[in-house]
């Protein structure tokens, strides 16, 4: 019953988060420059009188502010995040074909940089002190100040220029018409460079968040009373200090959310992976206010989305926070 | 407290790199007067092959080396005026949020939080499309994607401080609530706030360079981001076009990162060395 509450509560939470971005949105829009009247007609083609004036009767531009606010707000609520004129087509369809990459390629990274960032973190905690320790720690400080869009653009030369190893550019081989398990390998394929890449800056993070968390939990009373109790060097980090020290981390991975969305948009640009990110930086050049604004809303649901994720592991992880809350 | 900064060799490899980075920056009008627009050789000059021209030449036949000095004023003038803003605007919150308590602490708090929410790097993209790319509008959108966890921390540290005996002296004084806050609280929360801010400027020289690299540079300023972005389209023929500003950002932001962790265990000797978040 209580978790239930707690979830109702965190939809409410997460509902009223994405009205406010709906407004803030709208208001950006209204600040990007130009008549947007006068802009959408040029867009169209043809700037005459009339036209502007139709378009801006059509599209609501003659009423008040908070009339077209409302309009707005009113349209996201149905998923109309208004019309591209540079594609052709409604956002909302844009967004709908594109965001299954985009959510393949960071779901992957996330878990990649979460399971192998936690493991690494406590394979250095294990040794603290020690020369590999040191050489992880150094690593992961080095990736942490990494550029991601250059480490992409780094793996891309070595992996895939120079070695030939994997392919380095789009979603699939054009051409090759694979079906069914074939062309899962050839989708996997392309998918190893793009998330490795998006992975391994959040990885380091989790590594150095975990190995600290792992350092201060061993420190406590009761990993001495476990020792006390003649267990086993493992047995005692797996049972007593990961379980404790992994909270922090899954906290973090929550609000590193935000973070894997925006490193999305640098991969896909990178690899041509053909994710909302990289809609995003097509509709930059040709400066597609409605698109970009799209795609910012929702990256913004997406965030939420992970955070309500996170918030139910957590209850999952610690059995305490469900009593308390 | 210095004695323990520079015992802490990490830290010192970070300063001298951030020296030199600072040296370059400053002295690049002097060392290349001609700027780093110019054309001086023939296109695609790799390293080391024309005397004079170190880092070989672009796209276009130009200085790199030039470009790259440029380009670290530019990574630096963001990075520190971008933290200097963000800290303007989360430290008066999260002190108000932390010291008045209540319906404002309440305010405060959710405002932040929807902020926090936001994808930042997002919202950094859209505000410089909307506004424009300037060196101000980099600024200033970086700097209101970085300030919530500033405001976080301040109050934190201000709710800790707020129950310590010598507020209660300064209370019965009969200093005002506002003094209280401004002349015994928050100077007693400085450190965190400088590590928190040493580490900001190189996350914010990390997204110029991304902003940067997308297009949503000044076009008026040359930056590392806005050189591998150009490259990136001849990385088969000529990859160090890309390579080399990458080595640039991750040295200048690696010294920032270690002079944070240096100034960190420096400051809060009685804490255990925690990974950031």
């Amino acid at each position: 019953m209580q978790v239930l509450t707690a979830i109702v509560g965190r939809l409410v939470k997460a509902f009223l988060t994405l009205l406010a971005i709906a407004i803030l949105n709208f208001f950006l829009l209204h600040a990007a420059p130009g008549d947007p009247a006068v802009v959408l007609a040029g867009e169209a083609g043809a700037a005459d009188e009339q036209m502007i004036e139709q378009l801006r009767e059509r599209f609501g531009l003659d009423q008040p502010l908070y009339v077209q606010l409302g309009k707005y707000v009113w349209g996201i609520l149905q998923f109309d995040l208004g019309y591209s004129f540079r594609q052709g087509a409604p956002v909302s369809e844009l967004i709908a074909d594109r965001l299954p990459a985009t959510l393949l390629l960071t779901m992957t990274a996330f878990g990649i940089s979460l399971v192998c960032g936690i493991a690494v973190g406590v394979a250095a905690a294990a040794r603290v002190g020690k020369p590999s320790d040191t050489i992880l720690t150094t690593l992961a400080l080095l990736f942490y100040a990494t550029p991601l869009y250059w480490l992409a653009l780094m793996a891309v030369l070595v992996f895939s220029v120079w070695l030939g190893w994997l392919p380095g550019f789009g979603y699939e081989t054009v051409g090759a018409n694979y079906t069914g398990l074939e062309r899962m390998l050839d989708i996997l394929k392309h998918l190893i460079l793009p998330a490795l890449t998006l992975g391994l800056f959040f990885m380091s993070v989790y590594m150095r968040m975990t190995r600290a968390s792992m350092l201060e939990v061993s420190q406590l009373d009761f990993v001495k009373t476990a020792k006390a109790k003649g267990l086993s060097g493992p047995a005692i980090r797996r049972r007593h200090i990961l379980r404790n020290a992994i909270l922090p981390v899954v906290t973090l991975a929550g609000l590193q959310a935000g973070q894997l969305v925006g490193g999305a948009v640098l991969t896909e640009t990178v690899f041509a992976w053909p994710g909302i990110g990289r809609l995003m930086f097509e509709s930059l050049a040709a400066r597609d206010y409605n698109t970009i604004l799209g795609v910012f809303i929702v990256s913004a649901a997406m965030v939420i989305f992970f955070n309500i994720v996170t918030d139910l592991v957590y209850r999952i992880v610690d059995p305490r926070i469900g009593a308390t809350a | 407290m210095w004695k323990r900064f520079f015992s802490n060799i990490g830290a010192l490899i970070g300063v001298a790199i951030l020296v030199t980075v600072i040296a370059v920056a400053l002295l690049a009008p002097v060392i290349y007067p001609q700027g780093p627009w110019q054309m001086v050789q023939r296109p695609f000059l790799p390293p080391f092959t024309v005397d004079g021209l170190p880092l070989g030449t672009d796209t276009l036949g130009r200085d790199v080396a030039a470009q790259l000095a440029y380009g670290a004023r530019v990574s630096l003038l963001v990075g520190l005026v971008s933290t200097i803003v963000a800290l303007l605007i989360g430290v008066p919150l999260g002190a108000a949020a932390g010291f008045y308590g209540n319906m404002v602490d309440e305010g405060a708090m959710r405002f932040t939080e929807f902020f926090q929410t936001i994808p930042n790097f997002a919202l950094a993209i859209v505000l410089v499309a909307i506004f424009q790319p300037s060196l101000a509008s980099i600024t200033l959108a970086i700097a209101i994607v970085s300030w919530p966890p500033v405001a976080r921390l301040v109050r934190a540290e201000v709710m800790s401080v707020r129950k310590r005996e010598f507020v209660d002296a300064a209370r019965v004084a009969g200093l005002t609530p506002r003094r209280i806050l401004i002349a015994q609280v928050l100077p007693n929360t400085v450190s965190p706030i400088i590590v928190m801010a040493s580490l900001m400027v190189a996350t914010a020289i990390l997204l110029e360079s991304s902003l940067s690299f997308l297009g949503l540079g000044d076009p008026n300023a040359m930056s590392w981001g806005y050189m591998i972005g150009a490259a990136r389209t001849v990385i088969r023929s000529a990859w160090w076009l890309s390579f080399i500003p990458g080595v640039a950002i991750v040295v200048t932001v690696l010294a920032l990162n270690l002079i944070g962790e240096g100034l960190n265990d420096a400051l809060n000797p009685h804490l255990a060395r925690k990974a950031r978040a």
